[in-house]
């Protein structure tokens, strides 16, 4: 239950970029000029009517907003509750709600002059979508992807190529998403006057995790306005999975001021208390990752740990700054599922609703069912299915005998 | 004026010679060589040493240091670890000024006010934070400085004005100025007449002096930087010898690898800028 609805949750950042103790830019001296470039021409371009609408614009004859709002019936009545609806993000082109912010930074890029586009990826779908709109804008692209996810993720890999960005293999430290992000950055330092990194979640230096925050509200504004017209009001419930945190962020910040009560679910491996998970909220510590403070799998001296997750787009041993300022003020709770259930969820939606949702939104759906006794007969839930199951059907049907 | 960082650069100014400041990764290429090695660069001149603890995740830092770091924290190395090998190291007579170099998560996670107080129990002078501006820096600085630790920042060739004036007002010590926009090793491609003229404007802007380090891979290249600067700060080019051929006798490394270092920056007189 939130405090106080009341409670300018929504007014963060600060003008430093900090949410509470959360945030801030914790960079090499080289990017701090390119942060606040990139400060003030968002700020530049939220004033400007003509960016807004040519976003706008974008989402809907390019990616293909608004998303549809589907009741799921037979879900409803597997959990127990009085109705359930899936905020359909798989439903965008490139098959999930990463185009959102690609979108909204290659809009900015062009704006700042910049010639030259880098992300980090780990399951992939960031990488396509910024190669996606690279290859609409004409604009370089460049994607950091780790070793072990370009073997996990051949597919993407090639996508990529495909759409005329260089994938280039990460092998410093444990190659996964977090070394990704590692040599993006260590790029942009090098390349930072005419390159811009759209980082594909709510993670890394202010202004990031505000912007992405921002493109990825589009999912919440239509949620919300979707669900009052078919329910008559707000959910009880919004549900969404956690890895950085941008499907989630971006479900979940139209409705801070609301009375609807936010659950993200991060990804708990083989188990939370197997040391193999990326349940950064559950299990992490305050800490300084990737340019902001937020909570952070680590040991005792500070080191990074490594996260596990079968899903390889939850797989990342940070969290954005602002999930853990909301989580320390109360405002969402954040639980988990394991690899296990995620399956379980996976093959439940498929088989309930004839929809095969992505691992990652299928940790939400599994841990719902596994918990579906806390919720009450009356309720209304609102779960952001974040991306389509197709890039992992080759990775389940290895795991899972049908 | 108590701390070893601050003595060293008036008695340098005092001879009118320039710094030089050797860098190596605690506990690399082995556990026992941190310590032998600080003993033989100061036999060989350096002036200041900088001793990196390592991080898992170091986003500075180009696959030279990355590769030091790693090995080191294989071969255990924490940030106590890093702290006995200093208070070692100044039991073996080290006197020259040792600052740490990290990021910030193994300091805030050992806990920035202990820290504090067993790095300057231990005998270190000073703290480079590279993902530390001095925007996030306050509570920081303020922690070390009471326990008379100085905390030195960047200075980049992408840094404004604006930015010039805030680095040269928190700094303490001297300001490190990263000779090239890229990480640690790489060679330098931004313009050495940019870099000199930055350097200069920095110089005249305040009374610290002003060390350039990122991009020093040769000895020419450290004469040529000690021309318009207070000193260079020699990383990668140490450290990637440290890796190739491992350490078994401390001095004949020093002399081989640092001397010729050691003889650029001597080479260089103040007073020519």
């Amino acid at each position: 239950m939130p405090k106080k609805p009341t409670e300018r949750f929504h007014s963060q950042p600060d003008r430093h970029g900090h949410f509470g103790p959360y945030g801030g830019r914790y960079v090499p001296e080289t990017l701090m000029g390119a942060l606040a470039e990139l400060e003030r021409e968002y700020a530049k371009a939220s004033r400007d009517p003509s960016f807004r609408r040519e976003f706008m614009q974008r989402l809907h004859h390019y990616a293909g907003r608004p998303t549809a709002l589907t009741e799921v019936k037979r879900l409803a009545k597997a959990l127990g509750v009085r109705r359930a609806f899936l905020k359909r993000e798989d439903l965008n082109h490139t098959g999930s709600h990463k185009i959102n912010n690609t979108i909204g930074q290659s809009l900015l890029t062009l704006r700042m002059g910049k010639k030259r586009v880098i992300a980090e990826t780990g399951a992939g779908q960031h990488g396509v979508a910024t190669a996606t709109v690279c290859a609409l804008l004409g604009i370089r692209c460049e994607v950091y992807m780790g070793e072990e996810d370009v073997h996990r993720q051949s597919l993407n890999v090639f996508r990529m190529k495909l759409l005329g960005a260089k994938v280039n293999p990460v092998r410093s430290g444990s190659r996964t998403l977090k070394d990704a992000v590692n040599e993006a950055i260590r790029d942009w330092v090098t390349n930072v006057r005419d390159t811009h990194y759209i980082i594909g979640s709510v993670i890394g230096p202010h202004p990031y995790p505000r912007l992405v925050r921002d493109f990825q509200a589009v999912i919440g504004q239509e949620a919300r306005r979707q669900f009052r017209v078919a329910v008559g009001r707000d959910p009880d419930y919004a549900v969404a999975c956690v890895g950085g945190g941008s499907n989630s962020m971006g479900l979940f910040h139209p409705f801070l001021a609301s009375r609807a009560r936010l659950i993200g679910v991060e990804a708990a491996g083989h188990g939370v208390s197997s040391g193999q998970h990326a349940a950064t909220l559950t299990a992490g510590r305050i800490g300084v990752l990737h340019g902001s403070r937020t909570e952070v799998l680590q040991d005792a001296d500070g080191q990074i740990q490594l996260a596990h997750s079968i899903s390889a787009g939850l797989d990342y041993p940070g969290v954005g700054p602002e999930h853990a300022y909301l989580k320390s003020r109360g405002r969402a709770e954040y639980v988990s599922a394991t690899d296990k259930e995620a399956l379980e969820g996976l093959q439940a939606l498929s088989r309930l609703e004839g929809i095969i949702p992505a691992l990652e939104p299928a940790h939400a759906i599994g841990y719902l069912l596994k918990n579906k006794r806390r919720f009450r007969r009356t309720d209304t839930l609102l779960i952001c299915l974040s991306g389509r199951g197709d890039k992992d059907v080759e990775q389940v049907s290895k795991v899972l005998a049908l | 004026m108590t701390n070893r960082i601050d003595r060293t650069f008036a008695a340098l100014r005092e001879r009118r010679q320039k710094a030089m400041i050797a860098f190596i990764t605690a506990g690399h290429p082995t556990l026992t060589s941190t310590v032998r090695l600080a003993v033989a660069l100061e036999r060989e001149g350096v002036d200041l040493l900088e001793i990196g603890v390592p991080f898992s995740d170091p986003l500075a830092d180009g696959p030279v240091i990355q590769a030091s770091s790693l090995t080191a924290l294989k071969n255990g190395v924490t940030v106590r670890r890093v702290l006995d090998m200093v208070g070692q190291a100044r039991r073996s007579g080290v006197r020259l000024p040792i600052l740490l170099m990290s990021y910030a998560n193994p300091i805030l996670r050992y806990g920035i006010r202990r820290f504090a107080a067993d790095a300057a129990r231990a005998g270190v002078d000073g703290v480079i934070l590279p993902d530390v501006p001095p925007d996030e820096g306050g509570e920081i600085d303020r922690v070390l400085a009471r326990r008379g630790l100085h905390t030195v920042y960047l200075l980049a060739p992408t840094s404004s004005g604006e930015r010039e004036r805030l680095v040269l007002r928190r700094s303490k010590g001297f300001v490190y100025y990263v000779s090239l926009t890229g990480v640690t090793g790489a060679d330098a491609k931004d313009s050495s007449r940019v870099i000199e003229s930055h350097v200069r404007r920095a110089r005249r802007g305040s009374e610290l002096p002003v060390c350039v380090g990122f991009g020093v891979s040769t000895p020419e290249a450290a004469r040529r930087f000690c021309a318009y600067s207070d000193g260079v700060i020699v990383g990668s080019a140490i450290v990637r010898e440290l890796s190739r051929t491992g350490l078994s006798d401390a001095s004949a490394f020093a002399r081989r690898v640092v001397r010729p270092f050691v003889r650029a920056v001597r080479s260089v007189k103040a007073g020519g800028d």
